[in-house]
C-alpha cells in the first residue's frame, strides 16, 4: 500500500479575491520542511520576532506516538496471526511536528499569538496544509481570548470540539482539539489540549466561545474530560444517569451477537479483523 | 371502553368484529413516531405520489389517544426507549405497531451501546418491514398486510386479549433461531 | 400605591371605570396617572399565573426529529427554554472505528438524514485530505459529487421549508415539497442506486457513473424543478398570515450569530455573506457561476427566501454541472491508483444489482492482481496515513465539518463530525425566551435542525 508523503507536498490555504491571504503557495518550498532550518538568532530579528517564543524550552521533536502496532493483523479476538510478520513492531506517530519558522501565514499566527501569550505551545504541527497548536492547558483561556479578540488573528469562532482517546500515550491521553476559523482573514487553525487520565481538567472555553458549550458537553459525555467553568457540564447525548464514557477506546462497542438460522455472528468489535 | 369489550365472546362478538373491522379498516391512524431518516420515507407515504390519503391514512396524529398505528420508523435509542414505550402506552386497544425500517426491527447496522436492538425488545410488533430505509411502496405493502390480516379480520375485546396472550406465549416456546438448522438447504 | 391603584382596584365597586353597567367586571382595571405605572405593572405581576413548566416532548411533529424542549411558560410566552437532544444518539462516530475507510460513508450518511450525500461529502473530501488525493480525483468524478450534493441541496431545502409551512399549519406547501422531492430521489435512485442514504460519494470519488439516460434524466428533472419550486415561494412570501407569522420573528444580528457559531442560512440572513462554496472553495465549486442569497432581516423570514433562493441557485449549478457531464463523458469518476480505487464496475443483470460479468471473469481468470486488490480492497481496506485533518463544507444547514483522526490504519482511529444542527440547537433560547409559543417553533423551523446530525 502507498503511503503519500506528506513533506514535499504544498499545503493549500485558499484565501478570496478581496481577501488574499499569503499562502504557503507564494513560499518556495524549502522553508515548508517541517524541520525548521533557521537559528534563534534568525528568527528574532526578522519580521515575526516572537516566533522563539512560540513553544515551550526542549520541545521534542519525534511526533507523539499514537499507537504501537504488532504484527500484521489487528486486534482481532483469538485470531491467530499466521502471517509471519507477527514480530513485526510499529509505531505509529502524529505526523508533521514544526520548528517556526514554518511558513507564510502559519508564522503570522504563531507570532502574533507569542506575543501575546510567550510560550504557549509545547509542540506544533503542520500536515496537509493544517496547522495546529498543542497547547498547555493552564495558557489555554489566555491563548483562546488571544486568538478570538486580536485584530491580526480574529479566529471568531470554534466550529467544534472534539476529544480523542490515546490510550498508549501515557500522561496525556484524553485530547481535545479546538477547530477556529476566522471569517476576516478566512483561514482555519487547530488547538489541542492534552490531559492525563487521572487529572481530565481543562479550563472551559465557553466564557470566550460561548458555541463550545454543546460541544464541551458533548466531550464530557463521550470522553469524560471536565471542563472546569463550563456553566453545566452535564450528559448531552447520552442518557442522563449513563455511567461511563462511550467513545473511550476502552468503553465496548457495546453489541449483541446476531442470530441467524443456525448461526451466529458476532459483534463487531469482538470480530476477527484484518487490519494491519 | 367500546362496545366491543362488554360483548362476550361467541358468534355476536365475531359478527361485531367483522362491522368494526370493515370501519377500522377504513380510518386507521398512525402515529407520529418518526424518528429517523425512515420518518423521511413515512412523510413521503404520506406525500403527494405515494398517496397515504387514499386509505384514510393520511392523518397522521400527535397524540397517542387518538391513533391506532404506531409506526416505529427510525432507530430507537437508549433515551428514545422509555418515550416509545410511554406512548405506546398511552394508545388505546385496539392498538398495532408496525416496525419500518431494519433499525426498527433488529437494530440494523448500529450493533452498538446506543441502540435498542429491535423495537420489538419493548413493544409488540405486528409487522415487520426491512429496508434502509423502505421505499414507501414497502411501507403501502406493509400496512395493506396489516390491514387484511388484523383490521378486517382480527379479533377485538376479549377475543383479542385472548389472541394476543397466546401469541405471547407461543413465542416464549418458540426455538432460538439458532437452534433451527438445515435452513438453509 | 395611588388611590387609584390600590390592591382592591377592579374588585366590583366604582373603579373600574370602563365597565358597562350591568355587565360584570372583567379582569382588573387600574387607572393611573403618569408615574404609578410601575407600581401597577409590580401588583400585577405579584398575582401573576405561576409559572408552568411545559414538555414540549421528543415526540412532536414540530420538533425537526426527536427532541425534547423543556419550556417554563407565563400563559403562552416562553420564560425559558431548555432543548435536550440525544434522542437519536446512535454510536455513529464510535462505530465507524470498527469499519473500513470506505464502510465511513456508509454510516456518516445516515446522520443528517435529510441531506445524506453532504455528510458523505465532508467525510470523504477529509479522507481525500488524509490520503492527500484530493488533486488526483478525476474531474468527472468531482462533477459527479457536486450533482449529487447539488441535487439533495435542493432535496434538504424542500423538506425544511415544507416542514416550515406545516408547522404553520400550511399544509398544501409541504405537499409541494414533498412532489418536487419525489422527483429529486428518483433521480437519486437512477444515479446512485438508492433514494435515500445513498453511500454514493465516497473516498476516492464516487461508487459509480450516471447511468445511460442519466443526462436525459437530469434534463427532465432539472426542468421539472425549474417550473415548480418556486411555487412554494410563490405561496408563501407575500402571504400576511406568513408575514405576521414569521417576519421579526427568531432574530439573531450579526454578532449573536458571531457569538453562537451560527452558519448557513442563518448566518446568511444577517446580511453577511459567508457561503464556503465561494469562500473556501471544493469539488470545483470556485469554476461554477451562483449567487451567495443574503438577506438582511436576520429573521426567520429571511431564511425562508434564503432557502428557496438557493434552492434556484442550486438549479443553476446544475446546469453547469450537466453541460460538464456531456463533455467528460466516459472518463473515469474513481481515483485511478489500484491501491485506492474499489474495485468494482456495477450493472443491473438478471439478479439485481451487482458487479459485471466482464469485472469477474477479469478478476477470476485474466488478473491475479486484480483478484487480490480486490480481495484486499474490499476485506481489509487501504491503509491512510497517520495524521488529523478537519474538513469543512457548505451542507444545507451550514457548515458541516468532518474532524478525522488516522492511526496509519484501515480504519478510522477517531472520526467526529461537526454538524450544524447540533451548533444551532444552542440558539433556541436565545431566540424563544420572552417569546410566545408559536414564535419559538418557527424559530425551530427557521433553524431546521436535523436530529440524526445534532445527536449522531
Amino acid at each position: 500500500m502507498s503511503e503519500k508523503n506528506s513533506e514535499g507536498r504544498d499545503p493549500k490555504v485558499v484565501g478570496t479575491a478581496d481577501n488574499p491571504v499569503a499562502g504557503p503557495e507564494e513560499v518556495t518550498k524549502g522553508e515548508l520542511i517541517a524541520e525548521g532550518t533557521g537559528s534563534a538568532s534568525e528568527l528574532a530579528s526578522g519580521p515575526h520576532a516572537h516566533l522563539d517564543r512560540v513553544l515551550v524550552p526542549q520541545t521534542p521533536t519525534e511526533g507523539p506516538v499514537v499507537t504501537v502496532r504488532k504484527g500484521m493483523w489487528g486486534p482481532g479476538h483469538g485470531s491467530g496471526d499466521t502471517s509471519g510478520f507477527s514480530g513485526m513492531t510499529r509505531i505509529i506517530e502524529m505526523p508533521g511536528t514544526a520548528t517556526p519558522p514554518f511558513g507564510g501565514w502559519f508564522d503570522d499566527v504563531a507570532d502574533r499569538v507569542a506575543e501575546l501569550v510567550p510560550h504557549f505551545a509545547s509542540r506544533v504541527m503542520i500536515w496537509r496544509g493544517e496547522i495546529t497548536f498543542v497547547v498547555l492547558r493552564e495558557k489555554l483561556l489566555e491563548v483562546v481570548k488571544a486568538l478570538r479578540d486580536d485584530p491580526a488573528l480574529r479566529f471568531e469562532v470554534c466550529m467544534s470540539v472534539s476529544g480523542v482517546h490515546y490510550p498508549e500515550m501515557t500522561g496525556s491521553e484524553l485530547h481535545a482539539v479546538y477547530d477556529l476559523l476566522s471569517y476576516t482573514h478566512n483561514r482555519r487553525i487547530r488547538l489541542e489540549v492534552t490531559c492525563p487520565d487521572g487529572d481530565a481538567h481543562i479550563p472551559s472555553v465557553v466564557p470566550v466561545y460561548p458555541m463550545a458549550n454543546f460541544h464541551e458537553r458533548e466531550t464530557w459525555d463521550m470522553f469524560g474530560i471536565i471542563f472546569d467553568g463550563h456553566p453545566a457540564l452535564t450528559r448531552i447525548l447520552m442518557p442522563d444517569d449513563w455511567v461511563g464514557h462511550p467513545q473511550r477506546k476502552d468503553y465496548p462497542l457495546g453489541g449483541i451477537p446476531v442470530e441467524y438460522k443456525g448461526a451466529v455472528v458476532p459483534p463487531p468489535d469482538e470480530r476477527r479483523s484484518y487490519q494491519a | 371502553m367500546g362496545i366491543e369489550d362488554h360483548v362476550p365472546s361467541g358468534v355476536l362478538l365475531t359478527t361485531v368484529e367483522a362491522i368494526a373491522g370493515w370501519t377500522r379498516k377504513a380510518s386507521f391512524w398512525p402515529l407520529t413516531m418518526g424518528l429517523a431518516c425512515c420518518a423521511i420515507e413515512m412523510m413521503q407515504y404520506g406525500g403527494p405520489r405515494h398517496d397515504a390519503g387514499r386509505w384514510g391514512q393520511e392523518v397522521f396524529r400527535a397524540s397517542p389517544r387518538q391513533a391506532d398505528l404506531m409506526i416505529v420508523s427510525g432507530r430507537v435509542s437508549q433515551k428514545m426507549a422509555p418515550v416509545v414505550r410511554q406512548l405506546w402506552d398511552q394508545m388505546p386497544n385496539p392498538k398495532w405497531c408496525i416496525s419500518m425500517g431494519v433499525c426498527a426491527s433488529t437494530g440494523g447496522m448500529f450493533n452498538n451501546y446506543a441502540i435498542i436492538q429491535g423495537v420489538d425488545h419493548i413493544v409488540p410488533v405486528d409487522m415487520y418491514v426491512p429496508g434502509c430505509p423502505p421505499r414507501p411502496d414497502m411501507l403501502i405493502d406493509a400496512v395493506f398486510k396489516l390491514r387484511e390480516k388484523e383490521l378486517q379480520w382480527g379479533p377485538i375485546g376479549a377475543d383479542r386479549d385472548k389472541a394476543i396472550s397466546e401469541k405471547e406465549a407461543a413465542a416464549l416456546e418458540a426455538p432460538a433461531l439458532l437452534e433451527q438448522k438445515g435452513l438453509m438447504r | 400605591m395611588s388611590e387609584q391603584t390600590k390592591r382592591s382596584a377592579g374588585v366590583p365597586g366604582s373603579e373600574d371605570v370602563f365597565a358597562v353597567p350591568g355587565e360584570p367586571i372583567a379582569d382588573q382595571a387600574y387607572l393611573s396617572s403618569g408615574a404609578d405605572w410601575d407600581q401597577i405593572i409590580e401588583s400585577q405581576r405579584e398575582r401573576a399565573d405561576e409559572i408552568i413548566v411545559v414538555n414540549l416532548g421528543p415526540q412532536h411533529p414540530s420538533t425537526h426529529g426527536v427532541m425534547r424542549l423543556v419550556l417554563e411558560m407565563d400563559g403562552e410566552n416562553v420564560m425559558s427554554c431548555r432543548p435536550g437532544i440525544g434522542f437519536l444518539h446512535t454510536g455513529i462516530e464510535k462505530n465507524s472505528e470498527y469499519r473500513t475507510w470506505t464502510q465511513g460513508s456508509t454510516f456518516f450518511t445516515r446522520m443528517n438524514y435529510v441531506g445524506g450525500i453532504h455528510n458523505e461529502a465532508a467525510y470523504s473530501l477529509a479522507v481525500d485530505k488524509l490520503l492527500d488525493i484530493t488533486d488526483d480525483i478525476p474531474r468527472r468524478g468531482n462533477q459527479l459529487r457536486v450533482l449529487a450534493m447539488e441535487t439533495n441541496r435542493i432535496a434538504s431545502h424542500l423538506t425544511a421549508v415544507g416542514a416550515n409551512c406545516l408547522e404553520l399549519g400550511a399544509t398544501s406547501p409541504q405537499e409541494v415539497g414533498l412532489r418536487e422531492r419525489e422527483r429529486i430521489l428518483e433521480f437519486t435512485e437512477a444515479l446512485t442506486g438508492l433514494r435515500m442514504n445513498n453511500a454514493y460519494i465516497r473516498p476516492g470519488g464516487v461508487q459509480n457513473d450516471m447511468p445511460d439516460d442519466g443526462i436525459d434524466l437530469l434534463d427532465e428533472l432539472i426542468k421539472q424543478l425549474r417550473i415548480n419550486v418556486p411555487e412554494i415561494a410563490l405561496f408563501m412570501l407575500d402571504n400576511p398570515i406568513f408575514k405576521a407569522r414569521t417576519q421579526h420573528i427568531g432574530v439573531l444580528d450579526l454578532s449573536t450569530c458571531m457569538m453562537l457559531g451560527m452558519t448557513g442560512p442563518v448566518l446568511r440572513s444577517t446580511g453577511y455573506p459567508w457561503d464556503l462554496r465561494k469562500t473556501q472553495p471544493y469539488l470545483g465549486y470556485d469554476h461554477y457561476d451562483f449567487d451567495v442569497c443574503t438577506e438582511t432581516s436576520c429573521d426567520a423570514y429571511g431564511r425562508f427566501k434564503i432557502r428557496c433562493d438557493e434552492m434556484m441557485q442550486s438549479l443553476r449549478i446544475l446546469e453547469q454541472v450537466r453541460d460538464e457531464l456531456v463533455e467528460s463523458q466516459g472518463e473515469p469518476f474513481r481515483v485511478q491508483d489500484p491501491d485506492l480505487e474499489w474495485p468494482s464496475d456495477l450493472t443491473v443483470g438478471a439478479d439485481g444489482q451487482g458487479n459485471s460479468n466482464e469485472h469477474i471473469k477479469h478478476i477470476m481468470g485474466e488478473s491475479m492482481e486484480a483478484l487480490i486488490h480486490h480481495f484486499k480492497k474490499v476485506t481489509e481496506g487501504f491503509k491512510v496515513p497517520a495524521g488529523q485533518v478537519y474538513v469543512a463544507i457548505e451542507g444545507p444547514a451550514g457548515e458541516l465539518g468532518a474532524h478525522l483522526v488516522s492511526d496509519g490504519g484501515t480504519r478510522p482511529y477517531r472520526a467526529h463530525m461537526r454538524d450544524p444542527g447540533f451548533n444551532h440547537v444552542q440558539a433556541l433560547p436565545i431566540m424563544s425566551e420572552g417569546a410566545m409559543l408559536s414564535d419559538l417553533l418557527m424559530a425551530l423551523a427557521s433553524i431546521d435542525p436535523v436530529m440524526g446530525g445534532v445527536d449522531r
